[in-house]
C-alpha cells in the first residue's frame, strides 16, 4: 500500500467513524433543528468517506464499499477521537467541534498538496465542512456563554483534548491547540497524544453493527 | 438511426431537459453540475461535477444523464469529476428563477474569504412574499444542500439552497 492510498485511508475511516457516531443522534437529538442537523452532518462525512474511498479502491483495484464494511476491525485507521461511542450532549459538541477544527488544519494542508486529485477532493471537502465547523462553534459559544454550560463543555474537551491531539499529525498539533485554546480563552493541559493506530474496544463494537447487514447477506449480493 | 450527425447542442438541449432528482423543477444544465460535453461521432463524452458528496441522487442523476444521451442518438461515457469546479455559483441565472418560482431561496454568492455564521443570518428575501423579514431557522435542512428560514412577514418557512 502506498503513502498516498494510507492517507486516503486514514482520513476516510475518520469520516466514515465519525459520520456513524454522528447518525446516533438521528431521532434522539435533544430537539428537532439538532436532529435535522446531525444526521445531515452524518450524510456529509460519510459521502467525504465515499469518495475518498473511491479514490482510493481505483489504487487498491479494490471498490469503495469492500474498503468500508470488508476489512478487519483491526485495519481500520481512524483516529480514536471518532471511535468512541455515543457521548452526552456537551461531550457531542465537544468531540465535534474538536474534530473540525483538526480537520480544517489538515484540509488546508491538504488543499496545497502537488497531488491535484486530492487537493481538489480535500477542497470540495472543505466548503461543506465550513457549515460543520459553523454548527459546532454556534454551540462552543452558545455553552461557554452559561455557568454550568461552560464547566461541562470545559470537562468534555480536558477529557478528549489527547484524543483530539491524535487527529493530526506532530507537525500540525500546536496550530490545533492554538486554535482551540483561543477560543476557550483557557491553556490546555500538555498531555500526551492517543496516537493513530490506537483502537478503543467501541471501535469492535461499532464495526459489529456497522457491518452486520453486509456479513449476513450471501456474496456477491446487489445493494 | 439519425440522419444527421449529432452536435454539442442537440446534447446540451438533451441534457437541459433532465431534471434535477431533488429538485425537478430545475434542470442538471441550470444547476451547472455539466462541465462539459464533447461529441466525437456518436461517442459522447460528458464531465460532471456532484453537488453534494454525499447527495444520494448522485447515482440517478449519472443514469439519467446517460439515458438522455442514448435518447437523443449517442452512446454516453460519464466522467464523474470530484474536483473543486463546481460551486453553488455555478447556478445560472435562469436556475435561480426557478428556484425561486418552487419556493426555494437562491444560495447567495460565495463569499470572498472565509464563510461565516453571521452571513447565514442575514435577511435572505421569502421566495413566497418577498419580505427580507426573514431568520435563520437551521443551517441544516431535510437535503444536504438546503438550509431552513421562516420569515416573520408571511409566516411561512422556507428553504434555501445552501452556499457552498
Amino acid at each position: 500500500m502506498s503513502e498516498r492510498t494510507d492517507l486516503l485511508l486514514e482520513i476516510a475511516d475518520d469520516e466514515l467513524f465519525l459520520g456513524w457516531r454522528d447518525s446516533e443522534w438521528t431521532g434522539i437529538a435533544p430537539f428537532l433543528e439538532e436532529d435535522v442537523a446531525l444526521s445531515s452532518i452524518a450524510q456529509n462525512e460519510i459521502g467525504h468517506a465515499r469518495a475518498l474511498y473511491e479514490l482510493a479502491a481505483a489504487e487498491l483495484g479494490t471498490t469503495a464499499d469492500e474498503l468500508a464494511f470488508d476489512r478487519r476491525p483491526e485495519e481500520y485507521r481512524c483516529t480514536s477521537l471518532v471511535q468512541l461511542r455515543r457521548l452526552e450532549w456537551a461531550r457531542t459538541i465537544a468531540r465535534r467541534w474538536l474534530y473540525e477544527t483538526a480537520d480544517e488544519i489538515r484540509l488546508g494542508a491538504l488543499k496545497a498538496s502537488d497531488d491535484l486529485e486530492i487537493a481538489g477532493i480535500a477542497a470540495k471537502m472543505d466548503r461543506e465542512e465550513a457549515y460543520h465547523r459553523i454548527h459546532a462553534e454556534m454551540w462552543v459559544d452558545r455553552l461557554l456563554a452559561t455557568g454550568e454550560g461552560r464547566t461541562r463543555l470545559d470537562e468534555a474537551v480536558d477529557e478528549l483534548w489527547p484524543y483530539a491531539l491524535g487527529v493530526l499529525d506532530d507537525e500540525l498539533r500546536p496550530e490545533l491547540r492554538a486554535r482551540v485554546e483561543a477560543r476557550l480563552q483557557r491553556t490546555l493541559a500538555d498531555v500526551e497524544p492517543v496516537p493513530r493506530g490506537v483502537h478503543e474496544v467501541e471501535l469492535a463494537e461499532l464495526w459489529e453493527e456497522m457491518t452486520s447487514v453486509r456479513r449476513s447477506a450471501p456474496a456477491g449480493a446487489g445493494w | 438511426m439519425r440522419a444527421t450527425q449529432l452536435t454539442e447542442q442537440d446534447v446540451w438541449e438533451a441534457l437541459a431537459r433532465v431534471p434535477d432528482p431533488e429538485i425537478p423543477d430545475i434542470s442538471l444544465v441550470d444547476l451547472g453540475v455539466i462541465k462539459s460535453a464533447t461529441v466525437e461521432g456518436r461517442r459522447v463524452r460528458i464531465e460532471f461535477t456532484p453537488t453534494f458528496m454525499g447527495c444520494p441522487a448522485l447515482e440517478r442523476m449519472r443514469a439519467e444523464i446517460a439515458a438522455a444521451i442514448e435518447d437523443a442518438g449517442g452512446e454516453p461515457e460519464i466522467e464523474v469529476r470530484l474536483d473543486d469546479s463546481w460551486s453553488t455559483d455555478k447556478i445560472t441565472p435562469e436556475g435561480r428563477d426557478k428556484l425561486r418560482a418552487a419556493g426555494f431561496a437562491p444560495p447567495a454568492p460565495r463569499p470572498a474569504g472565509k464563510l461565516e455564521l453571521v452571513q447565514l443570518q442575514r435577511g435572505f428575501r421569502c421566495p413566497y412574499c418577498g419580505s427580507t423579514d426573514t431568520q435563520l431557522d437551521n443551517i441544516f435542512g431535510p437535503t444536504p444542500c438546503r438550509s431552513i428560514r421562516y420569515c416573520n412577514a408571511c409566516r411561512q418557512p422556507f428553504e434555501q439552497f445552501k452556499t457552498i
